[in-house]
């Protein structure tokens, strides 16, 4: 390692590649609750195919997943669950929520909707729409590529 | 095969433990929870169930993870406002609630819409219908194993999507219809592609129906299982293919006519078991009949206006408002402060896809109403679920969920 | 809104019940309405479930709306809030429809505001959860109920959001979850080995961008 402490060549090419391996691997935990759940199956099926991402073992487990993605509205009593879910997902770990309930509580600003997921835990990508059409979600999965593509820490 | 000695002993009952052991096994129940979140076909609802090996002996079942206050939301927003909100209810067939909303409304009010608007809305009305039965069988085969059904199904839906976004802009929450009339005419090419997908439509399930209704696995796994009988599933004011499975021959849309049916031929199937078999074979015949009646509907969709005559709902068309001050002002005024609704009730069920699905609303005068009642199948439908697993193993306990069709936007609205 | 229902047989459910009928409302309506006297209302419905020529025996819909709010109801948006007078508060209100015959008609019993209504659940398994949803939103208890606890909302919920003078944005906020104490279950403590690691608290990073909300209990600014 170079005396003033920038990464050296090897640790760079090491981290692009990781880095890269996780963002063409990324197996999501669909967190389906409402209408938004449904454009999610829509765009796992075969028609607009998020399998061609890396996305294809879709596990609903959150144990086996590195990607949660949050479609639809989290109400107050679902927030614990929420919660108790994301934190049993290990690290690397990112969340998108899908679509304007999970963003922000969409057009339900009532007494028993939390005003977005991210109240509870921490969302990486926001994706608009109520609900997003699956060219919508699979920008919002390519925008995430991005996002761990660029990420410079080491090997964490 | 009796020479093998693996050591192993044969098991035991579990009133037969010895002494040193039974302080482990004493409680040999074990509690199972199911959800609220599993996978992300059902919607969020929880069910606990107490297992005795394998056999369920009590479960309880909580809804209320998706309770978004709807029907306080009524109350808040004028009448056009809250078009958007009944999408949201039972999101696989949005049409539907649309249309049953806006009937309401309009029998609040007094307003007579002309042929061609009933007859559009009869068309999204069974469009919906079929949709909502392929993705309500297509989860309950997804589940089960057979993923061939939901796969080939969902590229249905995604042509009716293609379809329905011609016709108003959006694939599931489409907010098409208005009080009085409709978001906009079909376009240009609308009924050849209808006929088209109901083609494409009836081919694949009749390639389906082989897939499933006599094969072995899926009739081993669904014949006899959550079997309710016409006086429980009365008792429980359940409606829809549920019902009708259960050999109550009742459908609203014969009985009670509403919208164009009383002109349109089409038969209702009932089945006598009461079991997840015959609720599937009741959708896949309803499928059909859809086909049937959307058929009849494309021969006879009559022309003429899609607005009725009353200045109090009919929205401006875009050209006066852009170049008439009277329009302009109306059109403001129409959307920022709604119109006035007479005082009075009204409730008028439709036969949807799950079942009698219902607005009540009380209006005493203004723009709001005073109380709004979504009276949503769904919420019946898994009342009785609690009862139609006592007794099963806990992998039918899946097969019955799957069986009714609950769509959570419905349940707790 | 004209009412399509021959008028003999409401002469003739008049005649039948003119003692449980409080008042009988035709004008304004689809179907046509009976007030029902609240301590008659067990007979009455057990009654016209199978009397000839009604046999109005499917529930279709148990609810019931905020007849009389208070004088002063918070500011947030609500319409034309008309009262209807009287010492009553709310009106619970049953669809009933007729398998034979193919009609409706509905029913209302007058409840007041911290009076218990009877329970239907004898007569209709389904009235069950209905009627624990009217007590979640309105919190009109049923006598005779076997499970009166709140069903849409958090156990722990305080008031009854669906009344008129609790506020549309009044929402409250609760640690962790009541459900399996209310199921009758006992909740295991979990182990999870990566929740020092892994839990989203206020000192982490990850913790600070998520905004603390714990502490608010009123309406939000």
């Amino acid at each position: 390692m170079p005396k003033d402490g920038a990464p050296d060549v090897l640790t760079t090419r090491l981290d692009d590649f990781v880095n890269w391996a996780r963002a063409n691997s990324l197996w999501p935990y669909p967190f389906g609750t409402s209408c938004c759940g449904i454009e999610m199956m829509a765009t796992l099926s075969a028609d607009y195919d998020m399998a061609r991402f890396g996305a294809e073992v879709v596990r609903f487990s959150p144990r086996q997943s590195d990607m949660m993605i949050i479609a639809g509205t989290i109400t107050e009593k679902m927030g614990p669950v929420l919660k108790t879910l994301y934190e049993q997902m290990h690290d690397p770990k990112w969340v998108i929520a899908m679509g304007a309930c999970s963003s922000s509580g969409g057009i339900f600003d009532t007494y028993s909707v939390m005003q977005g997921a991210d109240e509870v835990i921490p969302v990486d990508i926001y994706i608009p729409g109520c609900p997003p059409s699956p060219e919508g979600v699979i920008h919002g999965v390519m925008r995430l590529q991005e996002k761990i593509k660029n990420n410079k820490a080491m090997l964490t | 095969m009796s020479n093998i000695n693996t050591g192993l002993q044969p098991p035991r009952k579990t009133d037969q433990f010895e002494e040193d052991d039974k302080d482990i096994f004493e409680n040999s129940q074990m509690l199972i929870n199911i959800g609220p979140q599993h996978p992300a076909t059902h919607g969020t609802l929880r069910i606990a169930c107490r297992l005795n090996g394998e056999v369920v002996e009590e479960s309880k079942s909580e809804i209320g993870y998706l309770h978004r206050g709807m029907e306080k939301l009524g109350e808040v927003k004028t009448y056009h406002k809250f078009i958007p909100y009944t999408d949201r209810l039972n999101y696989c067939s949005a049409l539907q609630n649309n249309v049953a909303y806006v009937t309401t409304v309009e029998k609040l009010m007094g307003i007579e819409i002309p042929p061609r608007n009933v007859y559009i809305r009869t068309m999204i009305c069974e469009m919906a219908r079929i949709i909502d039965h392929i993705i309500c069988v297509g989860i309950n085969a997804f589940d089960l194993g057979a993923m061939t059904y939901f796969l080939l199904g969902f590229h249905q839906r995604e042509e009716a999507y293609t379809l329905i976004e011609s016709l108003c802009g959006s694939r599931l929450t489409t907010s098409y219809t208005r009080i009085g009339g409709l978001s906009g005419d079909l376009p240009e090419n609308f009924l050849p592609r209808m006929k088209k997908w109901l083609d494409g439509v009836e081919k694949t399930f009749k390639e389906l129906d082989k897939l499933l209704t006599n094969n072995r696995i899926w009739v081993d796994r669904t014949k006899g299982v959550g079997t309710f009988t016409a006086e429980q599933a009365l008792a429980y004011s359940m409606t829809g293919p549920c019902l009708r499975a259960s050999n109550v021959n009742i459908d609203l849309r014969r009985d009670r006519p509403y919208l164009a049916y009383k002109d349109l031929e089409f038969d209702v199937p009932v089945a006598k078991g009461g079991d997840v078999y015959d609720r599937y074979l009741v959708r896949l015949a309803e499928i059909f009949e859809s086909v049937r009646i959307l058929r009849q509907i494309v021969e006879k969709m009559p022309k003429g206006p899609i607005w009725a005559d009353d200045k109090r709902v009919r929205i401006p068309d875009k050209e006066r408002v852009y170049n008439s001050m009277e329009s302009l002002i109306h059109h403001f005024k129409f959307f920022m402060e709604g119109f006035d609704v007479p005082a009075g009730e009204a409730y008028c069920p439709m036969e949807g896809p799950n079942g009698e699905m219902g607005f009540y609303i009380i209006s005493r005068g203004g723009p709001k109403a005073y109380r709004l009642r979504i009276r949503a199948p769904s919420f019946f439908m898994f009342q009785p679920v609690d009862e139609m697993i006592k007794g099963e193993n806990i992998a039918d306990v899946i097969a019955v969920i799957g069986s009714v069709n609950i769509i959570a936007g419905e349940l707790d609205r | 809104m004209n009412l399509q229902f021959p008028k003999e047989k409401i002469d003739r459910i008049k005649a039948r019940y003119g003692d449980a009928i409080e008042e009988v409302v035709i004008e304004k309506v689809d179907v046509p309405v009976f007030y029902i006297r609240k301590d008659k209302i067990v007979d009455f419905l057990s009654s016209i479930r199978i009397e000839d020529g009604m046999e109005y025996d499917f529930l279709a819909d148990l609810t019931a709306y905020d007849d009389n709010p208070p004088a002063s109801i918070p500011e947030y948006g609500l319409g034309n809030v008309v009262r209807s007078g009287g010492s009553h508060r709310f009106c619970v209100v049953y669809q009933l429809f007729s398998l034979k015959f193919l009609d409706r008609i509905r029913i209302k019993v007058r409840v007041k505001e911290d009076e218990e209504c009877p329970s239907m659940v004898p007569l209709w398994k389904g009235a069950n959860w209905l009627e624990r949803e009217v007590y979640d939103l309105y919190g009109i208890r049923f006598t005779g109920h076997p499970n009166m606890t709140r069903i849409m909302l958090d156990q722990r919920w305080v008031g009854y959001p669906q009344r008129k003078d609790y506020p549309i944005k009044k929402y409250q906020r609760f640690e962790g979850s009541s459900t399996l104490e209310s199921l009758g279950l006992e909740e295991h403590p979990r182990h999870n080995p990566l929740e020092e690691v892994n839990s989203v608290s206020a000192a982490s990073p990850l913790g600070q961008r998520t905004a603390d909300r714990s502490n608010l209990k009123g309406p939000r600014t």
